[in-house]
């Protein structure tokens, strides 16, 4: 006796048939015939043709007859309405049956009779069934709610219909309020701004209580519910995560993950030093870890939760590495995730084991798999220094297997390991070389030729690599395209001589026989750079590049903020927010996590809600505000000086005026010794190097920020610029000329290397002798090519004040020590002591004011400062951009009295008053001072910084 | 909430469809086969996609897709759990979840899937709850049925949606009271190829078959409660009780059901009850490889280790194996690569030992990739965790009930790289 009876009839008359069935007297025989349909209907068949002797069917007593018919309507009323209306009054009268199932049955029903003519003679039913006394009735009745409000919003908010769903919430019963709050949260999804959820102490507090009644799916609708709720302080929150964490031991996985979301986001506002907030981070622990002993589709979806929460509060599974180890029946689909979680959990404590996982699985079947595996090693490298060089030869070792993914996966994370750690690992260079025929993707082909651009002077035979890639250049991908160019040009500008052709011909193959306008442009751009000034393509070509960060693919913080309170949904698993992609999202609101009350200024409750609710991105504008704000510092830090513009030798312009010429060609063209030209191309730099030539963007930047000095924000600290320190006559060609500077608290000294002998300098290095105070260079002298005759570079050297410190004279006095492969120079120079004044210096009024008085006076050293015409605030800005802190000002008689306070790096502190009388070009400064004979250097600060 | 189901077979047919609110299109599925045809496994199809007007959220059970269509944003983890719970009631109420007693059933299941959903929300998903509405089949109903015109459908109203314990009906009537417990515990390892544990832990699962009269109050203590910290629990279990007493306290439902399942990670605790001593080689020339693997008895605290088996999954050049089984015997097939070698009870005395020859494919370089060893195993009798129920007390009814505990350890995810 099975259902698949009823799939036997196949004969032509079948509908016939069914319908002679359904008008026939028997009871049995319509019951059969009913489900006949119902049958056919589940399948896909098209049985609508039946409708109105289904519909005669309805008015049974026996309840599964009643049932089938049910759900035959809901199928199809839709495409009879005419019909349909037919049924309504069974619907009304079954709405007062004295069996509460029966009155639920009909209530439900209802609700899915997709029919605008209906919906009205439903209302009064339903509004009766939402008070019934029978809570069955009422849960059913709140979801019909739901169901009505997709059907005709508009009905629903007339009839009042939102009201007593709201009063629902204060039912007595823990499944209405569940099942009113579901119906709630999907009608507000549709109405972002009308505030359904009202969310107040007292409705969280009832919900709190339902929560540990209800259903399990109740439990979700719930704590989803509570997610959007913003405590008022951090008492409320501790209390609503105490009264959620039992939660986390639910055996229904999506009730655990939707409670993670709600301690994860009201966590955020307690107290770091409280107890609990301990230990709740332990208890956050075990229930992640058991989500992923359940089903693989389970484990997906909290694996990319988790890889949220790691980058949240990464402290959380710090010691669970091990779950996250990939078995090799995984599917495929957890075991990227899996790798993925294991980088982000990498440190140091546990990178011998991730390392060998990963070696492990780079020799697995799966394709996808193993490449990302290989892939993660190298992310482990740039992740955790010190395992950079096991990475490395782990890198290597798979290299050697051969297997054709295997290694461009393999080059492609050591291109990356290069930019991380340059000049470290370059001797495997070799071994990469021996695998360039195998590439065939663009990815490991272009990671493959920016190695052999990069590290062009390195490579022996780089100019027949690159060559060798040129021959097929129209039919590489565009990356590979651009990457050549640029490698190329790179070969060019560290080989000119013998690479001429070569850089001729792949400029002509990108600019005139490609049609792609990046690549032409790229090479215009190259083309001119190199026609008008290889100086300047130098630089621009082989700038140094910034080291790429540890973690390039970390999710944006705001993001990430936003992400934290999606934990659970969608959003969550695509890891993009809401507003991204949800269909019909009319306006999805943006959360964003509260930010903890500890620091006392805890915004009013009233301001946090509105803003949670409100249209408007709340949390990308602060940011916007912040990131804007971090990028003035940022680039306010280094001094604003623009040394004098490079000067326009002749050369240049005539390349400018005749840019694409024949003039070009002939520049470019064989004949490097004749043509004027050739000055500007391959000739000597200008001979004294601008001081701060080194990137006309950011000058202009400087630009920009010096206008937005005015405007209250402080400026950088002055430095000089640069002098000659070691003219190039006492040291067998090599000019130096420097100047020291401040820039975000690290003291640089800041060269320019010429050489002007005839013959290639290498080897440079660095040495101080004992000073005042300390100073030592923070690290070697960071020249790696050979300097070139007539070429120069620049080099930021920093320095520290650790070093062994012996008195000089004059105080500032630096006795600096340069070496190259040719000889040992000396010479000696004089820092303004403004390099040493430290960001803290800025001194309580209080402790001022005692120091002021606890000086001697004989320590009081009294200068003039002339022809100076900034006003007292002007130059009290000024004066902050180089650490000199005005702490007070008093305005006696016209006259500005300002008090200013800094401190050395050896912990001096210098006290200072400034004089300025409006309309007087002298100042006055009195500068008192523990150790006095450090005012006069003082003092030649101060002007340097005001007069510049 | 969740718009539509549809249950799809291995072959990629379409073989029910179930819309809680309008109807879409079984067009929908389509980039589900796209992804189907991507995956080339049926069990590494993403469990979540991305559609244009839709997101499509499914499971692999019993080599049936469960595929849920929904339109809004909801949580995944939600829509996939409920789908567990369908096949887990169909499995409950015909036996099996396939698609032959699926559509032997269909109205049922309609009507099953119709009492569990309203309008995408779960409305009745506890198994008695259910069974108390729509009465599973059995021959005897039907004939009866049959005879007197009855119904599956249920007539009441199913009182447990309503009281503080929904998960257990009302007016429980046996003529015997038993109440038995079984303590499976499942070993997930991963054993490197010197033999060390590269990660081990234990995953634990408490199923219950509670046959007793009227409200029983149930209440299980454990000799060594502190083994478990990590634990998830029926939502019958009174969670305050577990946290000050560590004692389980329960009004259980009726029948079948999962108590309690718990997670034992740290690794000092999780005992490997065997060794694998094996060396599998390739040999370029001669195109061949050769195979040696023994296990022997390591941590089994004095049972027997029973119904062990070894699986390894060959790589594609290995044509054929030619080996001798001291015990037990092997079968290797050679289109799905698949080595089985099926043991038995393991005899400390003499070790079992499979050893012989792979024939390569001449040609083909090396395979790089190591086969696993998938080990399975079972010890009856022993929780490996050494946990143990030390007492279970009734309260609130009057009647003394049958108890029961039973331990197993099996191999859960045991693999041996090699």
């Amino acid at each position: 006796m099975t259902d698949s009876k009823y799939f036997t009839t196949t004969k032509k008359g079948e509908i016939f048939e069914l319908k002679a069935e359904l008008n026939s007297d028997k009871k049995e025989k319509k019951k059969e015939a009913v489900k006949k349909v119902i049958a056919s209907m589940t399948v896909g068949k098209d049985v609508s043709a039946l409708f109105p002797d289904v519909v005669n069917c309805m008015q049974t007593d026996n309840l599964e007859l009643k049932k089938l018919v049910y759900l035959y309507l809901m199928n199809y009323a839709k495409s009879q309405p005419d019909m349909a209306i037919m049924a309504v009054n069974t619907f009304v009268k079954d709405c007062e049956d004295p069996n509460p199932l029966i009155r639920a049955l009909a209530v439900r029903t209802m609700g899915c009779i997709r029919v605008d003519k209906i919906t009205e003679y439903l209302c009064e039913p339903l509004r009766k069934c939402l008070k019934d006394e029978d809570p069955y009735v009422r849960k059913t009745a709140a979801v019909c709610v739901a169901k009505l409000h997709d059907i005709n919003a508009q009905l629903v908010e007339d009839q009042g219909f939102l009201d007593t769903l709201k009063d629902l919430i204060s039912d007595s019963n823990p499944m209405v309020v569940a099942n009113a709050v579901a119906a709630l949260s999907e009608i507000a999804e549709s109405h972002p701004n009308s505030n359904l959820m009202d969310l107040n102490p007292q409705t969280i507090n009832k919900l709190l209580t339902a929560l540990n009644e209800c259903t399990e799916w109740g439990q979700i609708f719930i704590l989803d519910c509570l997610a959007n709720y913003t405590p008022r302080d951090d008492r409320e929150s501790q209390s609503i995560c105490e009264r959620v964490t039992p939660r986390l031991s639910h055996a229904n996985s999506a009730v655990v993950l939707s409670a993670v979301k709600v301690l994860m986001k009201f966590m955020e506002m307690l107290p770091k030093d409280l107890d609990y907030y301990g230990t709740l981070l332990k208890k956050l622990a075990p229930p992640l870890v058991t989500l992923l002993s359940a089903e693989p589709e389970l484990q997906y979806v909290a694996l990319r939760n988790i890889n949220l929460i790691v980058q949240r509060r990464p402290e959380i599974l710090k010691h669970e590495m091990k779950v996250f180890f990939v078995k090799y029946n995984d599917p495929i689909y957890v075991k990227l995730e899996k790798l993925d979680i294991m980088i982000r959990l990498a440190s140091q404590a546990n990178i011998a084991q991730v390392l060998a996982e990963l070696k492990e699985y780079a020799t697995e079947v799966d394709v996808d798999f193993v490449r990302k595996a290989v892939r993660a090693i190298g992310r482990c490298a740039i992740k955790v220094e010190q395992s950079a060089e096991r990475c490395v030869s782990t890198l290597l070792d798979l290299i050697q297997t051969k297997v054709n993914y295997v290694v461009q996966e393999a080059i492609v994370v050591i291109k990356d390991i290069f930019r991380k750690y340059p000049n470290k690992y370059e001797s495997v260079i070799a071994t990469l070389c021996e695998n360039l025929d195998s590439l065939d993707e663009p990815e490991a082909r272009a990671a493959m030729i920016w190695i052999v651009g990069e590290y062009a002077e390195r490579i022996d035979n780089a100019d027949e690599l690159l060559e060798s890639f040129l021959e097929g250049f129209h039919d590489e991908s565009t990356q590979v395209q651009l990457q050549l160019l640029t490698a190329i040009v790179k070969l060019f500008l560290k080989k000119p001589t013998e690479t001429q052709e070569l850089v001729q011909q792949v400029l002509s193959l990108a600019t005139q026989d490609s049609d792609n306008p990046d690549l032409r442009d790229r090479g215009y751009i190259y083309w001119r750079l190199l026609s008008t000034d290889p100086v300047a393509a130098k630089e621009v070509v082989l700038a140094e590049k910034p080291l790429i960060s540890e973690e390039t693919d970390l999710i944006e913080p705001t993001l990430l903020e936003e992400l934290i309170c999606h934990i659970g949904t969608l959003a969550s698993v695509y890891h993009k927010p809401p507003s991204a992609f949800v269909e019909g999202s009319r306006g999805v609101q943006h959360k964003r996590l509260p930010g903890s009350t500890e620091s006392g200024e805890s915004e009013s409750p009233d301001t946090t809600s509105a803003a949670a609710v409100s249209d408007a991105p709340p949390a990308v504008i602060p940011s916007q505000g912040d990131l804007l704000g971090d990028l003035l510092n940022l680039d306010l830090t280094p001094p604003t000086t623009t040394g004098p513009p490079p000067p326009a030798s002749s050369g240049m312009q005539m390349g400018a005026m005749d840019l694409l010429g024949g003039g070009l060609d002939s520049l470019l063209g064989g004949d490097l010794g004749g043509s004027p030209a050739i000055g500007a191309g391959f000739g000597a730099p200008p001979a004294a190097m601008p001081a701060s030539f080194s990137a006309p963007v950011s000058g202009g930047l400087d630009d920009l920020f010096d206008l937005g000095g005015g405007v209250g924000m402080p400026m950088g600290a002055y430095s000089a610029p640069k002098t000659v320190w070691l003219p190039a006559m006492k040291a067998k060609g090599l000019e130096i000329s420097g100047t020291f500077a401040r820039r975000s608290g690290v003291i640089q000294m800041e060269m320019t290397l010429t050489n002007k002998a005839m013959s290639v300098m290498t080897d440079f290095a660095i040495q101080f002798n004992r000073n005042s105070f300390g100073l030592a260079p923070a690290g070697p002298l960071q020249v790696l090519t050979p300097l070139n005759p007539n070429q120069s570079i620049e080099v930021t050297l920093p320095l520290n004040t650790v070093g062994p410190v012996m008195k000089m004279e004059p105080l500032n006095n630096l006795q600096v020590a340069v070496k190259n492969n040719i000889d040992v120079f000396y010479f000696s120079c004089q820092y303004p002591i403004s390099m040493l004044f430290v960001e803290d210096g800025k001194m309580e009024r209080q402790v001022f004011l005692a120091t002021w008085k606890d000086i001697p006076n004989d320590n009081e050293a009294q200068f003039q400062i002339k022809d100076c015409h900034l006003s007292s605030d002007a130059a009290s800005n000024k004066l902050q951009g180089s650490n000199i802190f005005t702490i007070a000002k008093r305005t006696v008689d016209g006259q500005d009295m300002l008090y200013q306070s800094m401190k050395l790096t050896n912990g001096i502190w210098v006290l200072a008053e400034m004089r300025v009388q409006a309309g007087n070009p002298v100042y006055t400064v009195s500068l008192k001072c523990r150790a006095a004979e450090v005012s006069q250097w003082v003092f030649q600060s101060y002007e340097a910084v005001l007069k510049n | 909430m969740i718009h539509s189901l549809f249950l799809i077979n291995h072959l990629g047919d379409i073989f029910l469809e179930k819309h809680w609110k309008s109807v879409i299109s079984r067009s929908v599925c389509d980039y589900f086969f796209e992804a189907r045809e991507k995956a080339v496994d049926p069990e590494n199809v993403p469990p979540v996609l991305q559609t244009p007007h839709h997101y499509l959220i499914s499971i692999y059970r019993g080599k049936l897709f469960f595929l849920s269509v929904i339109q809004t944003e909801v949580p995944p983890l939600f829509v996939i759990e409920f789908l567990h719970r369908v096949a887990d009631t169909f499995q409950d109420y015909f036996g099996e979840c396939s698609e032959s007693v699926i559509t032997d059933n269909l109205v049922i299941v309609y009507e099953l899937l119709e009492e569990m959903l309203d309008n995408g929300f779960p409305l009745a998903t506890e198994s008695n709850v259910l069974k108390e509405m729509i009465r599973p089949p059995n021959i005897l109903r039907s004939v009866v049925n049959t005879l007197t015109g009855g119904s599956n459908v249920g007539e009441t109203l199913p009182q447990g949606q309503l009281s503080n314990i929904p998960w257990r009906r009302a007016g429980v009537k046996y003529a015997n009271n038993e109440a038995y417990f079984d303590v499976t515990e499942e070993i997930d390892a991963i054993v490197d190829k010197s033999g060390t544990t590269v990660s081990a832990e234990i995953q634990g699962v408490i199923e219950a078959c509670v046959k007793l009269s009227g409200m029983p109050d149930l209440t299980m203590s454990f000799m060594n409660p502190r083994l478990l910290d990590d634990v998830s629990f029926h939502p019958c279990v009174r969670f305050r009780r577990w946290e000050s007493e560590r004692v389980l306290s329960f009004i259980p439902p009726d029948g079948n059901f999962t108590l309690m399942t718990y997670h034992i990670s740290s690794q000092n605790l999780v005992a490997i009850p065997v060794y694998v001593k094996q060396s599998i080689n390739f040999f370029e020339a001669g195109s061949c490889g050769r195979l040696d693997i023994t296990i022997g008895p390591k941590q089994t605290m004095g049972k027997t280790v029973e119904d062990l088996k070894v699986t390894i999954h060959m790589p594609k050049a290995v044509l054929n194996a030619n080996l001798t089984a001291t015990q037990g015997n092997y079968t290797y097939d050679c289109t799905t690569k698949m080595l089985v070698w099926d043991i038995g009870k393991l005899n400390p005395q003499k070790l079992p030992n499979l050893r012989g020859s792979l024939s390569m494919q001449t040609g083909v370089p090396n395979p790089e990739e190591n086969p696993s060893l998938n080990i399975d195993l079972k010890i009856q009798q022993l929780a490996i965790s050494g946990l143990k129920v030390s007492r279970l007390d009734m309260y609130g009814e009057k009647y003394k009930p049958f108890k029961g505990v039973k331990y197993v350890t099996k191999a859960g995810k045991f693999q041996v790289r090699t």
